[in-house]
């Protein structure tokens, strides 16, 4: 689709958004509808729809293949870290309430933290999943 | 009144959706007809205020399952091989039994909003009363889900990674043996 300028236009000013959206999705799960599984997939949504205007072969020297198995697997890392870290600071495992002096502000630390490991957990896997299907 | 007429609306297209789909051999139409049917379910949970849930089903069962199952088909073929039409009358005498088992089932189901039903009364008005207090998240379902219920949350990601090695392992060589000829 390289020589479609329409959508090669449009889909620079819209994917920034989407990366955004994502984000706010992300942070915003507090508040509102919304949380880690959801941003991780609008986030990438963003990058295979920059797949699917530039080809996929541009998309992969944005973000490699290998970055992805990384930031898969530290997601999860993050997740289970912030489990860990409960124990260490004398709580049970994934007990936020310990992670900071006051319990409230622990459970909002840990919330955040949870929240994004699983967003990036979500993310990779999805672009890693459309990276092999599209191009194995 | 106009509640129940719209969910009279969206759950019969979604029974002609799924009807569809298993008439249909075009794996294409059957793919976006899926699309189409995971929407639908996500205006069903608007309905019934679990926008949540709405949003994740619109994001992930809309959205990316559509796209990643398109670009599988790009690795098939998008026609589905005509199965055995002929009808087994052992296979539908048990198909009706199950579906009647199934059907009998759920007339223990509480009723929809029904405020008597256990789950309303065994735990979760302890999260509605306390969990502001003790987490300091407004969102009721984010602090069950990432605090109260943080096992389970930890299960789904590591069954989404596991997903994603699963295929790494079953399709992702065919790339490194690529760059292996390449080079």
């Amino acid at each position: 689709m390289e020589h479609h300028i329409v959508l090669r236009v449009i889909a620079k000013f819209v994917i920034p958004m989407i990366l955004l959206f994502a984000l706010y999705v992300q942070f915003h799960g507090d508040y509102g509808p919304g949380g880690g599984f959801q941003a991780g997939v609008i986030f990438a949504v963003g990058f295979i729809l920059h797949a699917l205007i530039f080809g996929i072969d541009h998309t992969r020297e944005v973000l490699h293949l290998q970055t992805l198995r990384i930031s898969a697997a530290l997601g999860l890392m993050l997740y289970l870290g912030t489990g860990i870290a409960g124990i260490l600071m004398g709580g049970n495992f994934l007990d936020y309430s310990v992670l900071s002096a006051d319990p409230v502000s622990g459970q909002l630390l840990g919330i955040f933290l949870i929240e994004l490991g699983v967003g990036i957990t979500v993310a990779s896997v999805m672009l890693t999943l459309f990276y092999i299907f599209a191009r194995p | 009144m106009i509640e129940s007429f719209i969910d009279i609306v969206l759950l019969t297209f979604l029974a002609i959706i799924a009807l569809a789909i298993t008439r249909i051999r075009h794996l294409f139409v059957t793919v976006i007809l899926t699309g189409m049917f995971s929407l639908l379910s996500a205006c069903l949970l608007v309905t019934m205020d679990a926008v949540d849930v709405a949003f994740t089903e619109a994001a992930v069962g809309a959205g990316i399952s559509t796209l990643l199952f398109l670009s599988v088909l790009a690795l098939t073929s998008t026609e589905e091989l005509p199965g055995n039409s002929r009808v087994s009358c052992i296979a539908m005498f048990l198909v009706t039994i199950t579906g009647a088992i199934l059907i009998y089932g759920t007339l223990d189901i509480p009723r929809f909003g029904d405020t008597s039903a256990p789950v309303h009364n065994h735990i979760a008005e302890r999260f509605i009363n306390e969990s502001l207090q003790e987490t300091g998240v407004p969102n009721m379902v984010t602090s069950v889900l990432a605090s109260y219920r943080g096992y389970d949350t930890l299960g789904e990601t590591t069954v989404i990674l596991t997903a994603g090695i699963g295929v790494l392992m079953l399709l992702g060589r065919g790339k490194r043996n690529t760059n292996k000829q390449k080079e």
